[in-house]
């Protein structure tokens, strides 16, 4: 079996967020992290090998930077990697995103293609479906669970209230949750071999049946009109309560007045 | 594509065992607005099967038109029959705006739909408006400034920023727009939809995943989005079992409790009562949080709600910086004393 698993380098927003003093983010001073929910999946597909044997390849879009999220992939236990990284490439939203991505795994053999749910710097959860439609494959997401049956994959898919038990045929796309399991780290052993193995890089040239209109900051159909660091409403009263009486009768007089009691 | 022929807000509106979703009266609030200053109107496009029955509920809420997409391979949620259904609407009735709910479901239907029609999609918007893009005019450019464009603002980088997109050369227009935050109208009663049916024909390929088993989580009867007064605790409640202070305030208030991730991660808290980034946006009257330390990604999720009560025992937690109320203190103490005091307070 073959496993794709697209992953993402973000800036670390987890409790790591700096800002500039004129309040604006400073992404210079954040950390690079591998995506969370691209991370999971990277971790399904790592025991999908283990399990019933795979080759796991992950293929990364962004800056040739972002090397270091495919080393960190293959120190985890990934086969190989993929950077697809071009100038002409940047400024893409997700439609753009989607297509480029897609015209890199049409060169690649694949049963599975696992994506994260969504990215933490952009939170749009919409590049795995539609990199499945551009492929012309089913895609399950928010996959809480993944088995192999044969051909199919069986797959528990979240909703709000309920997970769906949903059996596809592979060749199938699946975009997974951070919850699904708990990712590995890296071994001692896998970063040293991490660094001897190839990473595959492609630019716009190797992208397969990709028209230049669909790709880069001219071919992403959403532009942007404006953009700013989100005005926050500022803090309000704060007491250090001594005792608990202290801090219930502040609290009390603050219902009171508000009319919530 | 000539820009000019689509015509009219479209929503998706969303059913699930024939009960229509929430968001599905909120984008129609949001989208009669919309159509207002557009003047044009408001269809709703309902899909399922069976569903007939739930038109003229879309029209006092605010549909001037219903489309109904009845097929028995729409009878549960999948996302080739829908996108198929959804897609094949937009292309034969050319709407200029599509909105669909960032729901579970329509965060999977919004993407694959927008790359079957080829055109933009924003994910999760909290703003909609019609404006001008770009917003002001280019000098030596003014003519080609587009008016009447839909412009969507949402959060991203986890809350920390803010954009406004336009999808300006591409129609529909389509947005995802995140449950709880666009308001419904107080419904019209009687009011009754004109309802066009139209099946586009449904034959199963490989893209139609089969659905072996439905699994419903142990119904929570609380909605956390609809509670007008939350109690909402992080990691620092310790334990599943120490929920319990957080329970018997919110009794006490008639309130409903919810949790941060934290929590749920720790597997002492459902996710649906999870409130943040990657679960529901909530903002009631009250939103006590506490032993919530306040990221970012929490923040987004609450920082609406009308006052926000905050107890934590570290100073400097970053809940602070948004709390109408802070009080830094042993939320083991804290809590079951204003329990005690609000149980005097109101008999």
């Amino acid at each position: 079996m073959k496993i794709v698993v697209c992953v993402k380098q973000v800036p670390d927003t987890k409790g790591g967020v700096k800002f500039n003093p004129d309040g604006t983010l400073n992404r210079a001073a954040m950390l690079t992290i591998m995506n969370p929910d691209d991370k999971a999946g990277l971790e399904a597909a790592l025991r999908l090998k283990e399990q019933y044997g795979a080759e796991v390849t992950v293929v990364t879009m962004g800056l040739p930077k972002a090397d270091e999220v495919l080393r960190e992939a293959m120190a985890m236990g990934a086969d190989k990697g993929v950077l697809v990284t071009d100038r002409v490439l940047g400024g893409a939203d997700t439609w753009a995103t989607s297509t480029t991505i897609a015209g890199a795994i049409r060169n690649l053999e694949y049963d599975l293609i696992i994506t994260g749910r969504q990215a933490i710097d952009g939170d749009t959860a919409q590049v795995g479906p539609q990199i499945s439609e551009h492929l012309d494959i089913p895609v399950i997401s928010y996959a809480q669970d993944i088995k192999i049956d044969g051909d199919y994959v069986i797959v528990q898919r979240q909703y709000e209230d309920r997970y769906h038990e949903l059996k596809a045929k592979m060749p199938c796309l699946i975009t997974a949750l951070s919850e699904l399991n708990e990712p590995r780290y890296m071994t001692p052993g896998g970063i040293f071999d991490a660094y001897d193995k190839e990473v595959t890089v492609w630019g716009r040239a190797d992208l397969k049946d990709v028209d230049d209109s669909n790709i880069g900051l001219n071919g992403s159909p959403t532009k942007i009109a404006k953009a700013s660091d989100k005005v926050r409403k500022g803090a309000g009263e704060k007491i250090v309560a001594q005792d608990a009486e202290e801090g219930v009768s502040y609290i009390m007089g603050k219902l009171k007045e508000k009319h919530v009691i | 594509m000539g820009l000019e022929e689509y015509k009219g807000v479209f929503v998706f509106a969303q059913q699930v065992d024939n009960v229509l979703d929430g968001v599905a009266f909120e984008l129609l609030g949001k989208g009669k607005d919309l159509a207002k200053d557009l003047n044009t109107e408001v269809t709703a496009v309902l899909i399922g099967s069976g569903v007939k029955g739930l038109a003229d509920q879309l029209a006092e809420y605010g549909a001037d038109k219903v489309i109904v997409v009845d097929d028995p391979e729409l009878k549960d949620y999948r996302t080739e029959p829908y996108t198929h259904a959804l897609a094949s609407v937009i292309n034969t009735f050319k709407p200029e705006i599509m909105l669909v709910g960032a729901t579970a479901i329509g965060r999977d239907l919004g993407p694959r739909v927008s790359a079957r029609v080829e055109t933009g999609l924003t994910a999760d918007c909290t703003v909609l408006e019609i404006g001008d893009f770009p917003l002001n005019p280019v000098p030596g450019k003014e003519n080609e400034q587009k008016h009447n464009q839909l412009l969507m603002t949402r959060p991203a980088f986890g809350g920390n920023t803010i954009a406004t997109i336009a999808c300006p050369d591409n129609r529909p227009q389509m947005a995802t727009v995140r449950p709880g935050v666009m308001q419904k109208i107080e419904p019209n009663k009687g009011a009754k939809a004109n309802v066009e049916e139209y099946n586009p024909g449904f034959t199963p390929n490989n893209k139609y995943v089969e659905i072996l088993n439905i699994v419903k989580a142990v119904k929570n009867t609380e909605n956390i989005m609809e509670a007008k007064i939350l109690v909402s605790g992080g990691r620092g409640v310790g334990s599943a079992e120490n929920f319990k202070i957080l329970q018997d305030l919110a009794d006490v208030l008639g309130a409903t409790v919810s949790c941060s991730r934290a929590v749920v991660e720790n597997g002492w808290k459902p996710v649906d009562v999870q409130v943040g980034q990657t679960g529901k946006t909530v903002r009631p009257n009250v939103y006590f949080a506490i032993g919530i330390s306040g990221a970012i990604q929490h923040v987004a999720g609450m920082e609406e709600s009308d006052i926000i009560i905050a107890i934590n025992k570290d100073e400097d937690a970053p809940i602070f910086d948004v709390a109408d109320y802070g009080i830094v203190g042993d939320l083991n103490k804290i809590v079951p004393a204003l329990t005690t005091a609000l149980k005097a307070e109101l008999g």
